[in-house]
């Protein structure tokens, strides 16, 4: 434990586990839209008025969305019970029930966490459990969490997103410690590069060559970027580790500076995460507080700054190149590649951007080495990923597992199926880049080649599950309204092509399309695919192409019989 | 200084060429709508699409992309070919009714479009941009500006009105490849139409014609080549250059006997 | 003076971190506001308009003072997002980017809040609202009005 550690680690222990009861509210953007601060608010009071001495704290999201709001207690030295589907009149109850008897309620508790990892120390804290809650299944065997490796998310719901302490007390910013005291940039970026970490944002491209590229070129000013422009509809993993555990990702980008040899970074956040922002500026003001940003970080002489960017609404500035026109000058432009941005970026210079999640991975990857990390996963596709499931799916949530798991693991064991009685009939991954999965591919293993030789991508981990009831043609129709408003309008090919398929698929779906209009899609697809400047473009036409591929008869219906198979579209109007 | 084949015809193009420049050091002729060789490559009508062939096949926009040693590329490959073609397609959709797009679709093979054409049946602007970009990038100005995004894009002036910064030089006009600039002298006044501005015009000092956009008196400092003809009006100007010459011819003429 | 003289390289992030100081201030971009924003930070005006252009967040025109989002993500389309919209429309009588007569409400469509867990979500300012049903709408509404 490095002696600059030392005092945070130790507040962070005691405000972790305390010697009295701990109350904890899932506070991240799902557990408030279920109604959580109302959650909060009732316990809050009740703590109050039966005067029963117990810390009561906001905590990020532990991603079973499905359960929300959920509120966790633990008593001293005990593992922390999980309580699901927490109302106001069920939180009073619980506080009544704590205050009366000094024990807790079975009902409703779903969970017990009776061990914590602490993934970076190498480290398992085993917990007691009373009694009476022998019946409750524990943490690690619940379907919806047995079969997840938590790497990225290995904080999130754990620890107070508002503290820097819990953060530390969870082995935070120990990598960075190590890093600046006993490595050279050169060994970090051999230690990332033997991880075989791939750009979470969805490219896939090694982080380690990528930091390489960067640190080989000449020049004195370098930058790093952390892209937290998540703007795929569907996915909500950035967000959620903004907003749960800030500090992951901070640590990370410094350490990525470090590597690199850049003394100034950015963190774009897109504008429609407000608690994503508030909590990444809280954490960056408390890490310059305790010298773990700014000048000689930890007294290693390393000067580096990260300052917040927000977005302002667009889908492009996700587009690496495109983010870079807009933190240089306001709209976000792309740029033909190369030059790639590791070569000529920001201003010009040597530029690395990484996302969220793979920025919060290094850490891990620093303290538990790179070969750690590669038996993870699969060969090629080490570590884990992080998808947002979500849709027509029983267990909606957050959920991170090691690549190369099924579909069919990832929807029926986490997933517990539609939940709704009717068969799921596809997956769209990837949002508007992505294309959909019909069932009969849900053998498939989760690796970026399958994913994108299936005619989809793995990209920022979205996965919406359509059930029976959803109309393939009329999805891919969405997805295309979508492109051709968030296309920039730069390039002829997207600007125009992507309005066009979006025209086409319209009167598909009003019961005007002709077969014809079937191979005239097909075409224009792939030229925009082939044709068009940035990733937008070139991938705007796959939901389009992927639902042609897989679900034609669908097509057809609406096409020859003027039919919507799902009853969703008006072809007969 | 990289040897790359275009069309089967290897040459060698100047270190930091793009493929664009090749093409044209080639001879093939490959005609663009954002390119410009005063300006850096922008990439958006995406009518320089070529074939790459080798080292890694793919389909690449010639302006932007650097030749690297080696390279092999196609400019009538099937893939660029059917993505230009449909291009033109889109291009000829946009502005149904422009004979500048028209002819060069024709060139192109492309007679008709197979898609529904524009509600704004008058359009001529294809978006290249040349107009923003020389108006920042070479003049400096910045006067007019991209305004919106996707569909909804346009070039014009902030606020759809007049272009303070504007100083009518007139650039604008003059690298649109569709003509689309508007812009006419008429009463002292130099109307940009297109851009809802107007500057006011100096008279010649010499015939009392008004010719120069006042804003462009900077200049004078900055040209000291052309001062003394400095405040005529290209009329007068003339006038002037050629009674220089005929002064040139006499002397060169008694020199010579 | 040569034209572009007159101008310099904002600092990063600059651009869009003016207009989102005039917008929180306004709730919308004043045309004076964004020609301020333009001599402030000494770059042209046409690249801060067109930048105010370029974003879902930035308005030209005063709005409501509640900014009513519906989430259309596709969690929440799959799930009934039109629906709850055109309950909205109806209910406030206005359509998307569109201002209630009594200046309370400014109808919006967002691309996704991300909160898919809980489709479908409707946002009101910085307040997110769940799993919602026709019926818990016009609860939603009254706490704003």
């Amino acid at each position: 434990m490095p002696a600059d550690l030392e005092p945070l680690h130790a507040a962070g222990r005691a405000s972790l586990y305390p010697d009295r009861i701990k109350i904890t509210v899932g506070m991240a953007t799902c557990g408030l839209a279920a109604g959580a601060d109302a959650v909060y608010e009732a316990l809050s009071q009740r703590i109050k008025q039966r005067e029963l001495d117990a810390v009561l704290v906001g905590t990020g999201c532990i991603g079973f969305c499905q359960q929300e709001p959920l509120v966790d207690v633990r008593l001293p030295g005990q593992g922390r019970v999980i309580y699901t589907q927490m109302t106001r009149p069920r939180a009073r109850a619980l506080v009544d029930h704590l205050a009366q008897t000094g024990t807790l309620p079975v009902d409703r508790a779903w969970a017990v966490i009776d061990q914590e990892e602490s993934l970076v120390e190498d480290r398992v804290e085993r917990f007691s459990r009373l009694p009476e809650l022998s019946g409750v299944p524990a943490y690690s065997q619940q379907p919806f969490f047995a079969s997840q490796r938590k790497i990225v998310l290995r904080n999130c719901g754990f620890v107070d997103p508002a503290s820097c302490e819990e953060y530390v007390a969870r082995g935070g910013y120990r990598a960075l410690a190590g890093v600046l005291s006993e490595m050279t940039p050169q060994q970090v970026i051999d230690e990332v590069t033997r991880s075989g970490l791939r750009g979470r944002g969805g490219g896939g491209f090694s982080a380690g060559r990528k930091w390489q590229v960067a640190r080989d070129v000449p020049g004195e000013t370098k930058y790093v970027i952390c892209n937290g422009d998540e703007g795929d509809p569907g996915a909500y993993m950035d967000r959620t580790v903004l907003e749960s555990d800030p500090h992951s990702v901070i640590e990370g980008v410094i350490i990525g500076a470090y590597a690199i040899g850049a003394h100034q970074g950015y963190a774009y956040v897109r504008d429609e995460y407000p608690l994503a922002v508030e909590r990444l500026t809280n954490a960056l003001a408390q890490a310059e507080a305790h010298g773990l940003l700014g000048e000689n970080i930890l007294g290693s002489g390393f000067n580096f700054r990260l300052d917040l960017v927000r977005g302002a609404g667009a889908f492009v500035c996700g587009e690496e190149t495109a983010m870079i026109s807009s933190i240089e000058g306001g709209s976000g432009e792309p740029r033909p590649k190369p030059p790639y941005p590791a070569v000529a970026g920001l201003w010009g210079r040597p530029t690395v951007i990484n996302n969220v999640k793979t920025f919060s991975t290094v850490p891990v990857i620093m303290a538990r080495g790179g070969d750690w990390y590669a038996a993870v996963g699969a060969p090629g596709n080490t570590g884990t990923v992080v998808f947002s499931l979500v849709g027509q799916i029983a267990n909606t949530g957050l959920v991170e597992v090691p690549l190369g798991m099924t579909l069919n693991d990832l929807l029926e064991g986490i997933g517990g199926g539609s939940g709704n009685g009717r068969a799921i009939k596809a997956v769209q991954t990837g949002g508007p880049s992505g294309g959909c999965l019909p069932a009969r591919l849900f053998d498939m293993r989760i690796t970026y080649e399958e994913m994108t030789s299936a005619g989809s991508i793995m990209g920022s981990g979205g996965m919406v599950v359509l059930d029976e009831s959803a109309c393939m043609v009329d999805v891919a129709r969405y997805f295309l309204d979508f492109t051709t408003v968030e296309s920039c309008g730069k390039c002829t090919a997207c600007r125009e092509g992507t309005g066009h398929l979006r025209a086409i698929l319209t009167r598909i779906t009003q019961g005007q399309g002709t077969p014809d209009d079937l191979a005239l899609m097909e075409e224009v697809g792939q030229a925009v695919k082939a044709g068009s400047l940035c990733g937008l473009g070139q991938t705007a036409p796959n939901p389009a192409l992927s639902t042609l591929r897989y679900f034609r008869d669908e097509y057809e219906a609406h096409v020859i019989e003027h039919r919507c198979p799902a009853g969703k579209c008006p072809v007969g109007a | 200084m990289p040897t790359i084949v275009v069309d089967g015809q290897t040459l060698t193009v100047p270190e930091g060429a793009t493929v664009l420049q090749a093409i044209r050091q080639a001879g093939v002729h490959l005609p663009t709508l954002c390119y410009w060789e005063g300006l850096p490559p922008y990439g958006a009508c995406r009518l320089c699409l070529v074939d790459v062939v080798s080292p890694k096949p793919d389909t690449i926009a010639a302006c932007a992309y650097p030749a690297a040693e080696g390279m092999v590329i196609e400019t009538q490959g099937p893939r660029a070919t059917a993505v230009r073609k449909i291009v033109l397609e889109f291009l000829l959709a946009r502005c149904p009714t422009w004979n500048v797009i028209r002819a060069m679709a024709a060139e192109a093979g492309v007679t008709e479009t197979r898609f529904p054409a524009s509600t704004k049946a008058d359009e001529l602007c294809v978006l290249c941009g040349l107009c923003v970009r020389i108006c920042r990038d070479a003049v400096g100005a910045a006067a007019i500006g991209f305004i919106g995004r996707g569909p909804e894009r346009q070039v014009g002036p902030p606020f759809h009105l007049q272009a303070e910064a504007c100083i009518g030089c007139g650039a604008c006009a003059a690298v649109c490849p569709t003509d689309a600039v508007k812009i006419e002298d008429v009463d002292g006044q130099r109307i940009l139409h297109t851009w809802n501005t107007r500057v006011p015009l100096e008279p010649c000092p010499s015939c009392g014609q008004p010719y120069a956009p006042e804003p462009m008196a900077f200049l004078r400092e900055h040209v000291e080549a052309s001062q003394h003809l400095w405040g005529l009006c290209p009329a007068c100007r003339r006038k002037a250059a050629a009674a220089q010459l005929e002064v040139i011819r006499e002397a060169t003429f008694h020199a010579l006997r | 003076m040569l034209p572009s003289q007159q101008y310099r390289q904002p600092d990063a992030g600059g651009v869009l971190a003016a207009l989102h100081q005039v917008n929180m201030r306004y709730g919308y971009l004043p045309q004076d506001e964004v020609r301020q924003v333009a001599i402030e930070l000494g770059v042209p005006l046409s690249q801060v308009f067109s930048a105010a252009t370029f974003y879902a967040s930035f308005s030209f025109t005063p709005v409501g003072r509640h900014k009513l989002q519906v989430c259309e993500g596709t969690a929440c389309y799959v799930k009934g997002a039109p629906a709850l919209m055109g309950h909205l429309q109806a209910e406030l009588g206005v359509a998307p980017d569109q201002t209630t007569e009594d200046m309370t409400f400014t109808l919006k469509r967002v691309r996704c809040v991300g909160s898919c867990g809980l489709a479908p979500v409707v946002r009101v300012d910085n307040e997110t609202f769940g799993r919602l049903t026709h019926s818990d709408l016009g609860i939603i509404l009254d706490k704003y009005r």
